[in-house]
């Protein structure tokens, strides 16, 4: 990719932003607008004040980030690597995905390995039983000696 | 002298066997996830809350105040040798600190921060105790209008100080609030936000949102970042100890930092930065060696670092006073406060004198602690800096999602955990701030119940925010805070500090 195209890319992402926080601002003034219909008793603003001021400031902002974008002055960020970055993202799925069945250690595991191969380090199949064998060291320290619940599976079974 | 009676039985709980040792594992912990590159003292103070979770109130409170201190100590160690500061404030330490390890000279600067770090700590932990009772007695005569004023105050300082628009710091901040609105509103009942799922009417967890935002999102943006090589580590050369010249340049520089730090700290304005940046000039202007600046000025490591932990022992003093907490990390601490159903301000100081008395006296007993464990120990931490980092990330993440169950053994909030990660990575990679979303959080809905209190108590009179003078006073320095950055910025545009790398 040449230098330009990717300055371009870098200014849509900035335009994207602002245009994320003026639809955060809309959801925010929706639910205000949701409850406009609540009675509220007694003197004092009600629960839908603070929103409004919300919404509109949000709004406000995301317009001034949006001129900003436009003009190119947004702060020159830093090029992304995705690939790395879904790894990562992948490992805490995963985590959450294995979490109700395989139990805290197998699926901390799979989040430990899927980490460290989005930094380079692999292969899954040795950093995975590292993870698991960390989170279960982890999980016997911190549900006997700490007494937190942490969700048990086959591994923690055995203790 | 009411003080230091209350102190003398702080200490005499702080010095019980069981708190001391609480203590000496918060210190320890603390400077153990704190000297970890790119951990902030926000973030070791987040990962290791739930490590408090099942202690008493007391313990894990004094556990609280180690980790604290240990994990800004552990910070600027990593800041002199790797050249990452955690955290906005150890930018400046890390500017002289790191050249002084490049030219062999690291030992003498991690000794000088250490010591000018216990130094400050001390002296700014005895100006807190001095200090609260009397704005205890002021914050007394607080009324809702007057809380809320303070908290705007609050809000206009931290989007105004953490990064470098004030654009930028207002928008994480109002992203803060927005997030703060979700859940039942405590005044009416309603649930606003929640979008019909039931697990949202509690709305988001504070540590939740910290750790996400701190660890998740910091992952994903370091893993993010395009052949960024490792950082390379100076190693120690030398002496680890300050010669006799060390000593006579460092001392002035210290308590010159410390007069900076403290005040500044103690005001509910808060922020870091600005007292390291004020030391640093000041060191800078007073030198006898203005040659050694540039490339590693051991008076532009002792005052900043002195500056930075003076300050941080100063944000205690809104935070334990009047509940207002003006850093991040401030906020994660009145998060730890809250799990135990203990809300810091006037009233807590005579509800539990024991407690808050405690916690103050064993900052003194983590500042000494960290002195003895620290110097000694220093080759144990400069190990720990060179984790490789698939193993230090892969670690980090299996601690945040430990923490977040521990804390609440939920699928919905580790998703939560992931969604605000990857809004906090969203965040770093166009170049937000991140602890104006965290303080939004937390302060947005009491600045919501104080407002409503007042103009409630006030029959709708929005006059009461400027007709009450402490509020007024607090307003009208709010709006100087917003001002007077942007006219001092267009006018000295040339000075620049805390560009890394």
């Amino acid at each position: 990719m040449s230098a330009p195209q990717e300055g371009s890319g870098r200014k849509l992402g900035a335009i994207v932003v602002a245009v994320a926080l003026i639809a955060v601002a809309g959801i925010v003034a929706a639910d205000a607008i949701r409850l406009g219909t609540v009675r509220t008793f007694g003197p004092g603003i009600g629960p839908r004040a603070f929103p409004w001021a919300i919404a509109i400031g949000l709004a406000l902002l995301g317009l001034a980030n949006l001129v900003v974008a436009l003009k190119g002055k947004a702060v020159e960020t830093a090029p992304v690597e995705m690939g790395p970055a879904l790894w990562v993202i992948g490992g805490l799925v995963g985590q959450i995905a294995l979490l109700s069945f395989a139990g805290f250690s197998i699926a901390t595991g799979v989040l430990f390995g899927m980490t460290a191969r989005g930094f380079g380090r692999g292969p899954l199949w040795l950093t995975i039983p590292i993870g698991a064998a960390l989170s279960f060291v982890l999980y016997v320290i911190f549900t006997k000696a700490l007494a937190l619940t942490l969700p048990a599976g086959p591994l923690e079974k055995l203790v | 002298m009411d003080a230091f009676v209350s102190l003398a039985g702080g200490l005499a709980v702080a010095l019980q066997p069981m708190n001391l040792a609480f203590c000496l594992i918060g210190v320890t912990l603390g400077t153990a996830v704190g000297v970890l590159p790119g951990i902030g003292p926000a973030l070791t103070v987040a990962l290791l809350l739930p490590v408090t979770f099942k202690l008493d109130p007391a313990g894990s409170l004094i556990m609280f105040a180690g980790i604290y201190y240990g994990g800004m100590y552990g910070g600027s160690t990593s800041s002199i040798l790797l050249n990452t500061p955690g955290e906005s404030s150890s930018i400046v330490t890390a500017l002289e600190g790191n050249l002084m390890a490049r030219s062999g000279r690291g030992g003498p600067a991690l000794a000088t921060a250490a010591i000018g770090s216990f130094v400050a700590g001390a002296i700014a932990t005895l100006g807190l105790a001095l200090l609260a009772p009397y704005v205890v007695s002021v914050a007394l005569a607080f009324w809702p209008a007057d809380y809320f004023s303070l908290m705007i105050l609050a809000f206009a300082t931290v989007s105004a100080a953490f990064g470098d628009s004030a654009l930028r710091g207002l928008t994480s901040l109002f992203l803060g609030l927005a997030l703060g609105l979700v859940g039942i509103d405590l005044m009416s009942g309603q649930a606003r936000l929640d979008f019909g799922v039931p697990d949202l009417l509690d709305g988001v967890e504070v540590t939740t949102a910290a750790v996400a935002l701190f660890a998740i999102g910091e992952t994903l943006f370091v893993v993010s970042r395009k052949g960024a090589a490792d950082e390379t580590i100076e190693p120690i050369k030398g002496s680890l100890w300050m010669t006799r010249e060390d000593w006579a340049r460092s001392w002035k520089p210290w308590l010159r930092g410390t007069a900076f730090g403290f005040p500044i700290g103690a005001m509910p304005a808060g922020g870091a930065e600005i007292p390291t940046f004020l030391s640093y000039a000041t060191e800078r202007r007073l030198t006898k060696h203005p040659e050694e600046f540039g490339k590693g000025a051991i008076e532009g490591v002792a005052g900043p670092e002195a500056a930075n932990n003076a300050s941080a022992a100063g944000t205690l003093v809104p935070l334990l006073t009047l509940g207002l907490p003006t850093s991040a990390t401030a906020a994660i601490m009145l998060a730890g406060f809250q799990q135990y159903g203990l809300n810091p301000g006037p009233l807590l100081f005579a509800a539990k004198p024991d407690l808050v008395w405690g916690l103050i006296a064993s900052l003194f007993v983590a500042n000494a602690l960290l002195l003895i464990l620290n110097l000694p120990l220093i080759g144990l931490w400069v190990r720990l800096l060179s984790i490789p980092r698939p193993w230090l990330y892969g670690g980090i993440l299996v601690f945040a999602t430990l923490g977040t169950l521990g804390a609440n053994p939920s699928l919905f909030e580790l998703g939560s955990l992931l969604a605000l990660g990857l809004l906090g990575f969203g965040l770093r990679v166009f170049g937000y701030p991140i602890a104006p979303v965290v303080i939004g959080l937390i302060l947005g809905p009491m600045a919501e119940v104080q407002l409503r209190r007042a103009l409630a108590i006030s029959q709708n009179d929005w006059s009461v925010l400027i007709t009450s003078p402490i509020s007024a006073v607090l307003l009208t320095i709010a709006a100087l805070a917003v001002i007077l950055p942007i006219v001092l910025k267009t006018r000295e545009k040339g000075i620049t500090f805390g560009e890394d790398d």
